[in-house]
């Protein structure tokens, strides 16, 4: 891994402001460097600010101070090369699986492929997430598995270098969860992305990220621990079950979160 | 499971039954005011020659509900093609929003037929007027439910928007106007609807031609019977216009074709 960082927040803060001169510090002097190829969890309890991080990182919000660098170059405003993987896969439900992902491909990479280059471009990520059967399907007519993994296609067919997602997969059920981390873990090792993955699982943490990043609570939220997980891969979750490393990692993912920073009512 | 097929047809017919009873009971008591069977024989009569013209005044049925129907259509078109773009304005624009609503909210309430002399005394033609009437009839529903249509569209949606980059033109097709057809829809049935009330009490007050005039006229003429049926004339076609409106709607609604 190259010594300068692929992706650096650097000395970030995220204020709101409430109204009526009042402020609402979310994130205080956040410093993190990612490296290319990394895959990355954040956790939290809820109002620590994780999703705000990946919102400044995406450009979908605007930081007040402090920069981040994705390549030596500021992030100012969204753009393909940071995709986005959203909680409820923000598919648009009048477009097919297929039309999903084909509007993305055509918007980013239209001027360069041709229209038989963007019908193999959009198939191979459908089958990249085995979904071939279902890709005339329309939103409303497949499951939430299903629809988060369209969106999974759809973020990594504009061949993004970041890859962030926002809780992923929080709203599905923990069989469908287990699956969809599989694909994500295979996905990756495939393609070499750059994942940005915000959860409040700590398995989820544990088995996806070679890094987890722990945030404290808010306000003035900013990063309390990073927990590197030396873990070899391709991993297997039954097989981690007894892992030393993996329950150590478990463990002090445990530790930060109910004792050091501990939190009542979530 | 039999009262399931039975019921839509021998209810309305019982029903009729004591309709036409009561109708021939206030017939009685009335002198002059037509029986059933003498608006069954006239409403033959007047459809079995419906296109005569001989002249202002006295034209078939057939021409009396055309010329109608071409003023809602031509008042409808112009507020659809005014209203559209002005809705897609005010639900994507706060400051336009600001602008706009307080001229909405009182023109809104403004019978349609107030404005009927203003027209009159502009336009000086009775054609012209009866589509400006139908115009600001129409308008405001469809300028309401497309600014609504446009600020129901998801965060998530224009978040993916953003970070595609879309161009203004392309968020508008792409994303805003999937979302917003189905709210723009819903505006033009209401305002077709409430078009096709207006245009019978326009025509009353502009004269010349039309279903409005027809039955204002034969009030005059003393012709009780044809008033009765060029209400159930009136309310055949609203109730056609409504079901294609209806139909087309649903025809362009994404969420009816089995994609919830």
């Amino acid at each position: 891994m190259s010594a300068k960082p692929f992706l650096k927040i650097d000395h970030v803060d995220k204020i709101f402001p409430l109204g009526g001169g009042k402020e609402y510090v979310a994130l205080r002097d956040v410093q993190l460097d990612i490296r290319q190829n990394e895959i990355v969890s954040i956790i939290g309890h809820s109002g620590c600010g994780k999703s705000t991080i990946l919102n400044l990182i995406a450009g979908l919000d605007s930081i007040t101070n402090g920069t981040i660098l994705l390549e030596d170059k500021h992030i100012l405003a969204p753009g393909p090369e940071r995709a986005v993987v959203f909680q409820n896969h923000s598919l648009l439900p009048w477009l097919s699986a297929y039309q999903n992902i084909e509007m993305a491909v055509k918007k980013v990479l239209g001027e360069e492929l041709s229209n038989s280059e963007i019908r193999d471009h959009v198939m191979k990520y459908i089958q990249m997430v085995n979904l071939d059967h279902a890709k005339d399907k329309y939103p409303g007519e497949i499951s939430g598995g299903m629809k988060q993994r369209v969106g999974i296609a759809r973020a990594l067919s504009i061949q993004p270098k970041v890859l962030l997602m926002d809780e992923p997969f929080g709203a599905l059920d923990s069989l469908t969860r287990a699956n969809l981390q599989d694909h994500l873990m295979r996905i990756q090792m495939q393609t070499g992305n750059t994942v940005i993955i915000i959860t409040h699982d700590v398995d989820e943490a544990v088995l996806l990220s070679d890094r987890v990043i722990m945030m404290t609570n808010g306000p003035e939220a900013t990063i309390g621990e990073i927990l590197e997980v030396n873990l070899p891969r391709p991993r297997n979750r039954l097989e981690l079950q007894h892992n030393p490393e993996y329950l150590r990692c478990r463990e002090a993912i445990i530790e930060f979160l109910y004792s050091k920073f501990a939190k009542e009512d979530e | 499971m039999v009262s399931k097929y039975v019921n839509p047809v021998l209810l309305p017919l019982l029903l009729l039954g004591v309709i036409i009873a009561l109708w021939s009971y206030i017939a009685v008591l009335i002198p002059g005011f037509p029986t059933p069977g003498e608006v069954w024989s006239e409403l033959l009569v007047v459809l079995s020659d419906p296109i005569y013209d001989n002249g202002a005044g006295d034209q078939g049925i057939a021409l009396q509900l055309g010329n109608s129907l071409a003023r809602v259509f031509g008042g409808f078109a112009l507020a659809i093609a005014v209203g559209v773009p002005a809705g897609l304005l005010i639900g994507m624009s706060k400051n336009a929003y600001a602008a706009m609503n307080p001229y909405i909210q009182i023109l809104k309430p403004v019978s349609p037929l107030a404005w009927l002399p203003l027209a009159l005394f502009v336009f000086k033609e009775v054609n012209t007027t009866a589509i400006f009437v139908i115009f600001v009839t129409s308008i405001w529903p469809i300028i309401i439910n497309t600014a609504l249509g446009v600020r129901s569209v998801s965060e998530d949606y224009l978040n993916v928007a953003k970070v595609l980059q879309l161009s203004p033109f392309e968020r508008v097709f792409q994303i805003i106007l999937p979302v917003a057809v189905p709210f723009i829809f819903t505006g033009m049935r209401l305002s077709l609807g409430i078009a096709w009330l207006v245009i019978v009490a326009a025509e009353m007050l502009t004269g010349g031609v039309g279903i409005g005039f027809w039955i204002w006229d034969e009030y005059n003429n003393l012709n009780y019977s044809h008033i009765i049926i060029g209400i159930i004339l009136i309310g055949v076609i609203g109730y056609i216009l409504d079901a294609l409106m209806g139909l087309i709607a649903d025809f362009f609604d994404y969420r009816k074709r089995g994609r919830v």
